[in-house]
C-alpha cells in the first residue's frame, strides 16, 4: 500500500522517514555529505508547522534539538565526520538526561577534514565510543533508499521507546545515490509517540523514576510538572547527587536499558544464509557490493551468504554468533580498518576464520575487491 | 511579596560562597518575576556550567542545567518550539563569553526572545579562580600568576554590536535598579542581555586585594554611574549602568511564524 512513488537520494529518504515519524524540530549546520537533509527540511518543515533552524555550529545544533525535545517535539539534527565530533559532548548530555532525539551522521573519509565528498564507514567506533564516560548507544544504518526511509522511522521509535538519542549512521554513497522510494501511506509503519506521564498536577512527578517495564514517562517543559534536568548524576527528581548508590544505579540503568535489549533492538537482513559455507557480514553501501557478489556466486552454485546489519550498536553479538555457526569463513566487508571486524571476532566461536575485506581509499568497495580477498583466503589466488 | 514559592527548598543550602553576589542577583530576579506576576509554569530557566549556572536548580521553574557555554543553544530549541514560554538564561562570564561566545553573539543576532543574565564576577569560580575573558589586563588569577595580559570584552558593546534589542547593565550593589531592569528585560520581546557585575570575594577579591564582599560592592558603588547622570559626565572613566538599548526589532520566533505561515499559503 503506497501513497507515493518517488525517485530520491538517501538523504531525502531520511527526511521523508523523519517526517513520517512525526519530526517537528530540526537544527543543523551545513556539512558535506549530509547537507541535503537540512535543505529538504528547510523547505518542508515550515510548510508543515514544524521548526527548522540553521544554527551557528554543530554543537549548538545538538543542544537545540535536546531543548526542543524537552518541550515534547520530536527532534533531529544531521551532520558528518567533523560535525559529528563536535556533537559528542551534547550527545552525551542527551544520553545522561535521557532525552529522545535522532542524530544523522552521513559518513565521509576521515580523520580531520579528510575526504568530504568521498565515501567511508570509519565513524562506526566513534558513534559507539565518541561520548566520554560509560554509556550505551543505539546506532542504526541502511544500504538502500527504501531502507533509509524505514530505518529512520525506526530510529525515532527507538528514541521514544528507550528515551535516548539514536544515531543514524549512513555513508556518502547511500546519502547521495538516487533510488526508488515507495512512500508508505500514514499508518502503514508503526510510529511510537512520546510516552507522557499520567501523574496529575499537584502530585509529585519523578522524571527519572523508571516504571516496572523500565520506561520513563515524560512531562513536557512548559507543562504542568516543573522539574530539573541536569547532566550531572542525578536522583529521581533530576537533582544533582554524588550519593554513590544513586550514581551507580543511574549508570547501570543508562547502560542496561539498551544493552539488555540488544535482541529487540537488532535489525538485519539476510541473503542465502541457510546453507552458507562462506559468509559475508556487511552494512551500509558496502553491503550492496557484498550482496552483488553473493548473488552472482550463488547463481554459480557457491554456498555463499550475506548478513546485512542494520543495527550496529548495541552490537548484535548473539545474532552474529548464531548466524555464523556453520560458516567455514566469515568475511567482514566494510570501508574502514576493521571496526565491525573486531566485534565479529569477539562474537564468533572461531575468530581465526574471520577476515577483513575492506577498502579505505575513498572509493566504494567493489564486488571484485571482496572476491579477491575471498580467493586469496581460500588459496585460489587472485 | 513572597518569593519563597519561586524557589525549591529541597535544593538549599546553595553552593555559593559567603559574600558571593549571585544570590543577590537571584533575589532581584525572583522579585522581578513576583512583581510581574508571571506564572512560574511558563518559565524555563536554562543554564550552563559554573557558579552562576547552579541558579537553575534553586528556582521552581522548568529548569535545565546543561553544558558549559551552551545554555543559549539549548534555550533556542526550547523557545522556538514553545514561543509562549518565558526563557531565562543565567550565564557566567567564562560560560557566556569564552566557551559560549559564539552562541551569545548568534542568539543576540537572531533577536530570539529570551532574557540572558550575564553574572560577571570576572573569574572562573567553580574551578578555583582562573582568569576569564572579562577579567581584563593586570588581574591576578591562578592561571595568570604574573597578572593577565589578556584584554577584556565590554559585554554591553558586544551585545549591542551583535544585535541584541535590549541591553542593560547593573550590579549587585544596585539591587532595586537591577530588579527594575530585569522586569523590563523579561517583558521585552527580543533578545535581552542584562550584565550584572557580581562579586567573587573568594577568588577574585582575595587574590586581587579587593577586600571582602562589602568592599567589593562598595567598589561597584564608587566606580559605576547611571547613563545620563552628572556623575558619569564628571567621571567618564566610570562604568555606565542602566539600559543601553531598548528597541523593537523583528523577533525570531515571530519571524519564523510569519515565514511558516507564508510557506503554508504557497503550498495551497
Amino acid at each position: 500500500m503506497s501513497s507515493e512513488l518517488l525517485f530520491v537520494q538517501g538523504n531525502e529518504a531520511c527526511v521523508r522517514g523523519a517526517l513520517y515519524a512525526g519530526l517537528q524540530f530540526f537544527a543543523g549546520y551545513p556539512i558535506t555529505p549530509s547537507t541535503e537533509v537540512a535543505e529538504h527540511l528547510a523547505e518542508m518543515l515550515p510548510r508543515q508547522g514544524g521548526c527548522f533552524i540553521q544554527m551557528e555550529d554543530e554543537i549548538a545544533s545538538m543542544c537545540a534539538i535536546i531543548g526542543a525535545s524537552l518541550t515534547g517535539a520530536k527532534s533531529m539534527t544531521a551532520t558528518s565526520g567533523p560535525g559529528f565530533s563536535l556533537m559528542q559532548e551534547a550527545l552525551g548530555y542527551g544520553m545522561m538526561t535521557e532525552v529522545p532525539c535522532v542524530v544523522v551522521s552521513v559518513q565521509r573519509g576521515g580523520p580531520s577534514t579528510g575526504l568530504p565528498t568521498k565515501v567511508a564507514q570509519s565513524d562506526v567506533n566513534q558513534s559507539r565510543w565518541g561520548v566520554h564516560g560509560d554509556h550505551s548507544v543505539i546506532v542504526l544504518t541502511a544500504s538502500s533508499v527504501q531502507d533509509v526511509f524505514s530505518i529512520t522511522v525506526e530510529a525515532f521509535n527507538m528514541a521514544e521507546t528507550y528515551r535516548t538519542p539514536v544515531i543514524l549512521l549512513f555513508d556518502e554513497v547511500v546519502g547521495h545515490m538516487r533510488e526508488r522510494l515507495d512512500l508508505p501511506a500514514p499508518g502503514v509503519l508503526p510510529v511510537v509517540d512520546r510516552l507522557r506521564t499520567s501523574v496529575k498536577p499537584g502530585i509529585n512527578y519523578h522524571p527519572y523514576l523508571p516504571r516496572e517495564d523500565g520506561r520513563l514517562p515524560m512531562s513536557d517543559f512548559g507543562g504542568m510538572h516543573r522539574y530539573n534536568v541536569s547532566g550531572l548524576f542525578h536522583d529521581i527528581w533530576g537533582f544533582p547527587t554524588e550519593q554513590p548508590e544513586t550514581v551507580d544505579k543511574l549508570l547501570h540503568h543508562l547502560v542496561d536499558k539498551i544493552e539488555n535489549r540488544a535482541g529487540e533492538i537488532a535489525r538485519w537482513k539476510e541473503y542465502h544464509l541457510d546453507d552458507a559455507e562462506e559468509m559475508l557480514i556487511s552494512y551500509g553501501s558496502s553491503a550492496r557490493s557484498a550482496r552483488h557478489l553473493v548473488e552472482s556466486l550463488h547463481q554459480r552454485g557457491h554456498k555463499v551468504g550475506l548478513l546485512e546489519l542494520q543495527t550496529l550498536w548495541p552490537f548484535p553479538a548473539k545474532l552474529v554468533r548464531e548466524k555464523t555457526a556453520k560458516a567455514q569463513n566469515v568475511y567482514v566487508v566494510e570501508m574502514n580498518m576493521g571496526h565491525i571486524l573486531a566485534e565479529v571476532k569477539k562474537a564468533v566461536r572461531n575468530p581465526d576464520r574471520v577476515y577483513l575485506a575492506n577498502r579505505t581509499d575513498g572509493q566504494l568497495i567493489a564486488p571484485a575487491d571482496i572476491g579477491k580477498v575471498m580467493r586469496v583466503i581460500e588459496g585460489r589466488g587472485v | 511579596m513572597n518569593v519563597n514559592k519561586l524557589i525549591r527548598d529541597r535544593f538549599f543550602p546553595h553552593i555559593w560562597c559567603p559574600g558571593c553576589g549571585h544570590g543577590t542577583a537571584l533575589n532581584a530576579l525572583l522579585h522581578a518575576v513576583d512583581e510581574l506576576g508571571i506564572d512560574q509554569s511558563s518559565i524555563v530557566m536554562v543554564s550552563g556550567i559554573g557558579c552562576s549556572a547552579r541558579m537553575s536548580g534553586y528556582v521552581d521553574f522548568h529548569s535545565m542545567h546543561t553544558l558549559h557555554g551552551r545554555a543559549l543553544a539549548f534555550a533556542t530549541g526550547v523557545k522556538l518550539t514553545r514561543p509562549e514560554l518565558n526563557v531565562f538564561v543565567p550565564m557566567g562570564d567564562g560560560d557566556g563569553l569564552a566557551i559560549g561566545g559564539n552562541h551569545f553573539i548568534h542568539a543576540a543576532r537572531r533577536n530570539i526572545d529570551m532574557t540572558a543574565i550575564l553574572l560577571n564576577n570576572r573569574i572562573y569560580g567553580m574551578t578555583g579562580g582562573q582568569f576569564s575573558p572579562l577579567s581584563g589586563r593586570g588581574i591576578s588569577a591562578t592561571t595568570a600568576p604574573y597578572k593577565s595580559i589578556d584584554p577584556d570584552f565590554d559585554t554591553v558593546k558586544l551585545a549591542l554590536g551583535a544585535g541584541a534589542s535590549f541591553v542593560a547593565r547593573s550590579t549587585t550593589f544596585h539591587v532595586k535598579e537591577l530588579a527594575g531592569i530585569l522586569k523590563k528585560a523579561i517583558l521585552h520581546k527580543g533578545f535581552s542581555l542584562v550584565e550584572v557585575l557580581s562579586q567573587c570575594p573568594t577568588y577574585f577579591g582575595r587574590r586581587n586585594k579587593m577586600g571582602d564582599a562589602v568592599k567589593m560592592m562598595q567598589w561597584f558603588r564608587d566606580n559605576t554611574a547611571k547613563i545620563g547622570s552628572n556623575k558619569l559626565e564628571e567621571h567618564p572613566d566610570y562604568l555606565p549602568r542602566g539600559i543601553f538599548r531598548e528597541t523593537n526589532a523583528p523577533e525570531y520566533c515571530a519571524e519564523y511564524a510569519r515565514m511558516s505561515a507564508g510557506a503554508r499559503e504557497d503550498r495551497i
